[in-house]
């Protein structure tokens, strides 16, 4: 118990000073990037967040595998969580893809090919939480869960290069081409450390209380 | 080897049922020719208009086909208790994946022979080329790879029908690109080396389809 | 749950051994520590009310359920390891028929001969579909028949293959109660095998009659179990009550 709250207590401070410094590296440090202006400062936001999409996915997958294998709840929980903040910023990566949209190619949304498997990725992860939801039985559901888990995150990477050579555009990223200032690419780091780490802080915190309401719930069912 | 033998067991034993019924097969052809006359009134005839949204038609009438045909699948499994019956007979749990899937494979095949003709002739169009048919076969075996796998899982849970068009769906999202891509320059008179990039997107999720469905299979069926 | 060394290690003997089985459903256990032993050519019959675990323990004697925890061994075989073999030994009958109700009895049953690659099938149909009666609508669709013919020839795909364990889930459930003793005869008439027979029953008469040991399940356990010479129906029916009905076997107390 009290191992877990230092480890929370850790990675709060982690993630307070590492956003900070990814604060102050994108709104300060940082030049404005010459042709696109301020709205390039999206950047910073979007590739983290569409980085923690599938972070997320990978760890369902991980925790999908060890859960069909030991059937032990406590891989389900993990897997559930980690869910849970896939979909939360797998959908501020379209919203924020949206925003960057606008002034760019000034329409909201465009069949770009990472928003669109960025897309297609949502939409698994919602049928990710639909099985769970539609099963008969709870230990079902976190069965059925983990096998959309493991073909979801399998499929990731083929719906990727299929969007990709649908639109007809080549994959190699903008960061890649060498072109890319080291100012930036600092920011970018930094910034992608920081939401991991919030991400790891958010987990933990979702898997302690997850187990407490089991534990509740457990208590209640003994008790009444 | 008595793994094909048994495997082969299982898909006759539903080919027969459905020889028996015409249950699949009749309804989801009825139900494709349906999409076909709702898609010509919703675009018009023009032949250029016709030409350019072909291959879309073609594939939103596959897939959608799939789903009513693969959500029938374990259905008769489940009528009396026959699944239960298939994992007490000493085959692994992976037999019964494939002869499943084989079975839905055999309808979905006879579904699109009868329904590739109807487009041509509905739609005075080119579709009965060895390429058109060749991404055809390529594209229903990801088809019932992925959707054996999600109707064996949605037949246990309540709201069946709904369950497995939106597990189904996103997952066959690149092999539905790639039949669409491949469908357009087929159509368009390509050559078999500007398909190669979408055929093998289409065989490599076949593979790795097949083989995850047929490790994963167990855990939808066992309680 | 008893933790007696002498049952650990596995000998031929013994049709059936759980050692230790626990089978839960998320929080809800549904078998609890069951420890249950059937000798070769023993008939065991389980009572228990409902939600004792009767099914649960059948289907995971039947392979159908994994264990949570704990072992099960069939015929000298770990299902943990052996499960394939190991069916090939078990017959099974439950409330379900396992029977496709578009395909004829010859079809269905043509089709489990080949699951469980029964040599001479057309022969082996033809026997085990006389054994219970059903020769003149063998050619009839499964769906055309009644519950309770559906039933006798549920017991006739469970012989096909001459199981060495018959696993019995209440098998009267839809029979027509002058077909109960064919059935049974079916069953005795496969007596030259030997077959291990599990039943689990409400009908405390049906069950005393049959069996030659009787247990009670309650709550996912054991809770009593005796030798039917060393017992007559009436105390039976007395356990019943005090051990399953009552549930006073919770605390203990027992008037």
């Amino acid at each position: 118990m009290d191992k877990n709250h230092a480890l929370k207590t850790g990675l709060l401070g982690l993630t307070f000073v590492l956003f900070m410094a990814a604060l102050y590296l994108v709104f300060i440090y940082v030049p404005t990037e010459r042709e696109m202006g301020v709205i390039q400062r999206n950047f910073y936001l979007m590739v983290p967040m569409g980085w923690l999409a599938i972070l997320a996915f990978l760890v369902i997958f991980v925790c999908s595998i060890l859960y069909l294998k030991s059937r032990s709840r406590s891989w389900d929980v993990i897997a559930l969580s980690s869910a849970e903040l896939g979909v939360l910023f797998t959908s501020l990566a379209l919203i924020v893809g949206s925003i960057w949209a606008r002034p760019v190619w000034g329409v909201w949304w465009t069949w770009e090919p990472r928003l669109t498997a960025t897309l297609v990725l949502w939409l698994i992860y919602l049928a990710y939480f639909m099985v769970r939801a539609f099963a008969a039985e709870e230990s079902r559901g976190a069965a059925f869960a983990a096998v959309v888990g493991i073909v979801g995150f399998i499929d990731v990477p083929i719906i990727g290069m299929s969007t990709t050579l649908w639109r007809g555009m080549h994959p190699p990223m903008i960061i890649f081409q060498g072109g890319i200032d080291p100012a930036m690419l600092l920011t970018l780091i930094v910034s992608i450390i920081a939401f991991t780490a919030l991400y790891c802080l958010l987990l933990v915190q979702r898997v302690s209380m997850r187990n407490d309401e089991i534990e509740i719930a457990r208590l209640k069912k003994t008790y009444s | 080897m008595g793994f094909w033998r048994k495997v082969l067991a299982i898909t006759w034993k539903d080919a027969l049922s459905e020889v028996r019924t015409r249950e699949v097969v009749s309804s989801v052809l009825v139900f494709a020719l349906l999409v076909i006359v709702v898609f010509n009134f919703a675009f018009g005839t023009r032949q250029e208009v016709v030409t350019a949204i072909a291959p879309g038609l073609l594939w939103v009438t596959f897939a959608f086909a799939g789903v009513l045909s693969l959500n029938r699948a374990f259905i008769p499994e489940k009528e009396q208790g026959c699944l239960e019956g298939l994992m007490v007979c000493p085959v692994s749990r992976g037999a019964i994946y494939v002869g499943k899937m084989l079975a839905s494979l055999l309808f979905m095949l006879v579904i699109e022979a009868v329904a590739l003709p109807i487009f041509a002739f509905l739609f005075n169009l080119p579709v009965l080329s060895l390429q058109i048919i060749v991404i055809t076969i390529l594209t229903t075996v990801g088809f019932v790879a992925v959707g054996t796998l999600f109707s064996a899982l949605a037949v246990n849970t309540r709201a069946r029908e709904m369950v497995l068009p939106i597990l189904f769906l996103p997952i066959v999202v690149p092999i539905i690109i790639g039949a669409v891509e491949s469908s357009g320059l087929a159509l368009s008179g390509k050559a078999w080396a500007d398909l190669s990039s979408w055929l093998q997107i289409i065989a490599a999720f076949n593979v790795i389809f097949l083989a995850v469905s047929f490790l994963v299979f167990p855990f939808v069926i066992e309680e | 749950m008893t933790d007696n060394g002498e049952s650990s290690h596995a000998s031929p003997g013994w049709a059936i051994q759980t050692q230790g089985l626990i089978r839960s459903f998320g929080d809800h256990f549904a078998l609890r520590g069951v420890d249950l032993e059937v000798r070769r050519g023993e008939r065991v019959v389980i009572f228990g009310p409902n939600g004792a675990g009767k099914t649960t323990l059948i289907k995971v004697l039947s392979t159908i359920l994994n264990p949570s925890s704990g072992r099960v061994m069939i015929g000298g075989l770990d299902l943990k390891s052996h499960a394939e073999e190991a069916r090939y030994r078990i017959g099974v009958v439950t409330h379900h028929t396992y029977l496709y109700g578009n395909l004829t009895a010859y079809e269905n049953l043509q089709f489990y001969s080949r699951m469980y690659d029964v040599p001479k099938a057309r022969e082996r149909i033809h026997d085990v579909v006389a054994m219970v009666g059903m020769t003149s609508r063998l050619h009839d669709r499964v769906g055309t028949l009644s519950r309770g013919m559906q039933q006798r020839l549920s017991i006739a795909r469970c012989l096909l293959h001459k199981p060495a364990i018959i696993l019995l889930d209440e098998p009267e459930t839809g029979l027509d109660p002058q077909a109960v003793p064919m059935v049974w005869r079916a069953l005795e008439a496969e007596g030259g095998t030997e077959p291990s027979i599990v039943l689990t029953t409400h009908n405390l008469e049906r069950g005393f009659e049959l069996g030659e040991r009787l247990l009670i399940l309650a709550k996912g356990q054991i809770v009593y179990q005796k030798a039917k010479q060393a017992l007559s129906l009436a105390e039976l029916k007395q356990a019943y009550q005090d051990y399953a009905a009552g549930g006073e076997w919770d605390s203990g107390a027992k008037f």
